[in-house]
């Protein structure tokens, strides 16, 4: 919109409307959060629990439904949790709009391929020999 | 458009240095460690999906003493943020922000945050023992 000499700041401000997308990152870095207290600690004490054994141990446990699907879960939670924490970084530190555009949709593909990849070793540990 | 003289947040440099400030940035930076951090975790689970041999690579990497440093340190980012994030939920609840619950709160964080990690690795090394 061009600058008008009749609309004072405050107007234009007005006129911007809401931040649109503020809410629900808000919403989805607490709730992930929230999803991340228990998951989180199950995960870890599962990790200790399989530390220096072997890969038939892990495959012994990732047969198991529940350890299976708790930990998709959890991959899926750290990795959403994950990009919106980076976002926020992003926004605060990125030098230029188009810089912080970039940077945010780098972060959130590398999040969606990682997180793919992760589910995707767990199925196939948990669903194969 | 004219610059508001808006009061400016005050620069690190010249910002006393205080426990609850600290701890935010000790916040966002374990966060992000923890964000790199679990590219190693679907590394390892990849691993352990491709077969004894990748796997046993990946396993010498988290035993050697740069994994075990890596390790330590992934558990502390991981505590630190568990025990932070709880306590920023409290306060998107609406409570705590009083001066003294807010110290006494990072002080009860800060502790956590040790014991749990000296636990868990502690755990983690006698159970790989």
């Amino acid at each position: 919109m061009a600058e008008t000499p009749l609309r004072t700041p405050l107007s234009r401000a007005r006129g911007l409307g809401s931040a649109k997308e503020g809410v629900q990152h808000w919403w989805g870095q607490r709730v992930s959060a929230l999803a991340l207290v228990p998951l989180g600690l199950w995960f870890c004490a599962s990790l200790v629990g399989l530390a220096g054994a072997g890969r038939g141990a892990l495959v012994a446990w990732l047969h198991g439904p529940a350890a299976a699907i708790l930990t998709i879960l959890t991959i899926a939670a750290v990795f959403y949790h994950g990009v919106l924490g980076v976002q926020v970084v992003i926004e605060d530190y990125a030098p230029s709009e188009g810089t912080k555009v970039a940077c945010i949709i780098a972060a959130r593909l590398l999040a969606l391929l990682l997180a793919v990849a992760g589910i995707y070793a767990v199925l196939k540990l948990a669903l194969g020999k | 458009m004219t610059q508001a003289e808006r009061p400016l947040s005050p620069h690190l440099q010249i910002y006393k240095w205080q426990l609850p400030m600290a701890m935010s940035i000790v916040h966002r930076g374990t966060g992000l460690a923890l964000a790199g951090g679990a590219i190693f975790l679907v590394w390892w689970l990849l691993a352990a999906a491709g077969g004894d041999q990748a796997f046993a690579a990946a396993n010498w990497f988290f035993g050697s003493w740069l994994g075990l440093i890596f390790l330590f340190g992934w558990c502390f980012c991981f505590f630190y943020h568990l025990c932070n994030g709880i306590r920023h939920l409290a306060w998107d609840a609406g409570y705590g922000f009083e001066i003294g619950t807010a110290y006494a709160s990072g002080y009860v964080v800060v502790a956590a945050a040790i014991v749990l990690t000296l636990i868990a690795f502690v755990a983690g090394l006698v159970v790989a023992a």
